[in-house]
């Protein structure tokens, strides 16, 4: 596949008038839009023409080979990764460019590492109470309430004095989930989260994550975690080599997927 | 030849030298660490203005000899294009060295934090700006804080050299302690010899920096970030 069509006009962005950013106004319509993205990072192309729509309260599992850009598209939606092309729209909105207006932005989308990323000079406590503080200028005393009812909720309320490096990677990864939800974000993306974790600590973070699921936070998920998809997701698309080969509800993809892309990925991952 | 009664004799006067480099020396220390924060964010902000702004600083200013800098703000600046500070000419010529050592050792500062902020994970900024924080926060909260604490050792050294440059504000006619002994030994009614005052100033310095040096080998240990 190649893209010698050029790629469409992706420059070219309806503006603020269009169905999406009309709906978005009133609360409903899709929450996350991705129209036509690419991007490239030098001559890899790691996306070509992602289109894919998640609404609101809606779980969405993201798997696929290594190296397929999921990570990137997952990372694209509140621009870690700027896209050479496309257009995303977080509740209506394109994302802006670099400056207050995508800080703003960024405060909305809750974002989940692989390795956690705690700041390592700040107690758990202070970790969730951060982002509350100085930017949506909470007060010091309701923003530690908050954050303690969120570390009590994903079960290391105990914790909340340490230093990130005194905790187990699953412990860290809850903190990271608790830093994430004080800023009540409207939709929350992880990047493969249980991927740095032993094995004994990855059902503490997923059972947190169905929580989150049931309770119904809009979730983008990248993860090769199978029974997460299966259990939580309403949907799941599955890239490979820079595309969407396939989307589709999770017992259907599991039990019977249309594509022999994704057929040939699962028979790898599920025969052991 | 090691009779030190001379060095003893002028000590009041030889002290008052050391309190003068100990002000210097002290306002150059926060005025340094101040002037290299500042250059280091602007060499990592994404403005390309600053960025040049900063490595242009740092590459002229580290690469001239002390003595320059410090003859510059003296002679240059003071006597000849006459930018005072106060009346006194004693205030002026302090605060000209305090400018011309605080600049000349910034430079430095901002390059070791620089290599400080290196060492702090990418994923570190990542995370504070997908929690919603600015550049300035990001750089503020959690980038320069970790980055400071990387280079306490290396910042101590930068430090220690600036306290021993100070002696070099004699050439900008700041009455500090190694001016106070050339003038000592230039003085034709001084008849000790010169090495008991060279020892005996070499000392002073050894009170002054070795604490020094103990108090930041101590703060890396204890301020250094567990990952």
């Amino acid at each position: 596949m190649t893209d010698s069509e050029g790629g469409p006009d992706l420059t070219k962005g309806e503006g603020p008038e269009d169905a999406i950013t009309q709906a978005a106004a009133t609360g409903t319509g899709p929450l996350v839009v991705v129209e036509h993205v690419h991007k490239h990072f030098g001559e890899l192309h790691v996306l070509k023409d992602i289109n894919l729509t998640v609404d609101r309260g809606e779980v969405v599992v993201v798997i696929g080979p290594s190296g397929g850009g999921k990570s990137t598209l997952c990372r694209s939606i509140n621009r870690l990764e700027p896209i050479d092309g496309g257009r995303i729209l977080v509740d209506g909105k394109e994302l802006p460019k670099e400056g207050k207006e995508l800080a703003r932005l960024r405060a909305d989308v809750g974002m989940v590492f692989q390795s956690f990323n705690l700041f390592a000079h700040k107690t758990i406590l202070e970790n969730v109470t951060l982002g509350p503080v100085k930017v949506r200028k909470q007060g010091k005393q309701e923003s530690e309430k908050h954050a303690m009812e969120l570390l009590e909720r994903v079960g290391i309320a105990n914790q909340a004095a340490k230093y990130p490096a005194q905790l187990s990677g699953g412990q860290q990864q809850r903190a990271a989930i608790a830093r994430s939800l004080a800023m009540k974000p409207k939709v929350m993306l992880f990047d493969e989260p249980t991927s740095a974790l032993d094995p004994e600590m990855v059902n503490e973070v997923l059972d947190v994550m169905t929580g989150l699921a049931r309770e119904g936070m809009t979730m983008i998920v990248v993860t090769h975690e199978m029974g997460f998809a299966r259990r939580a997701a309403q949907k799941v698309v599955f890239m490979a080599d820079g595309q969407i080969v396939e989307e589709n509800t999770p017992d259907e993809f599991f039990t019977n997927a249309r594509t022999d892309r994704a057929k040939d990925f699962l028979s790898k991952i599920l025969t052991h | 030849m090691f009779d030190f009664s001379a060095f003893f004799d002028h000590f009041d006067e030889i002290l008052q030298g050391f309190w003068a480099t100990i002000r210097l020396a002290a306002a150059s220390a926060v005025l340094s660490l101040i002037i290299g924060t500042l250059l280091a964010s602007f060499r990592v902000s994404p403005v390309p203005v600053l960025r040049s702004f900063g490595a242009g600083y740092v590459n002229v200013v580290r690469n001239t000899p002390l003595t320059l800098v410090l003859l510059l703000c003296a002679q240059g600046l003071n006597d000849t294009l006459h930018l005072t500070f106060s009346e006194s000419s004693s205030t002026t010529y302090y605060w000209w060295a305090v400018l011309g050592l605080s600049g000349y050792t910034g430079a430095f500062v901002c390059e070791t934090l620089r290599s400080g902020i290196n060492t702090v994970p990418l994923g570190q900024a990542e995370a504070a700006r997908s929690i919603g924080l600015t550049f300035t926060q990001s750089l503020r909260m959690v980038i320069l804080p970790q980055a400071f604490r990387s280079v306490i050792a290396p910042m101590g050294s930068i430090l220690i050299a600036m306290i021993k440059n100070t002696t070099v504000a004699a050439a900008a006619s700041y009455a500090e302690v190694a001016l106070v002994s050339k003038t000592l030994l230039d003085a034709p009614t001084f008849t000790g010899g010169a090495i008991p005052l060279f020892i005996g100033v070499a000392v002073g310095f050894m009170i002054l920096i070795l604490p020094t040096g103990f108090f930041f080998g101590w703060l890396a240990k204890r301020m250094a970030v567990a990952r």
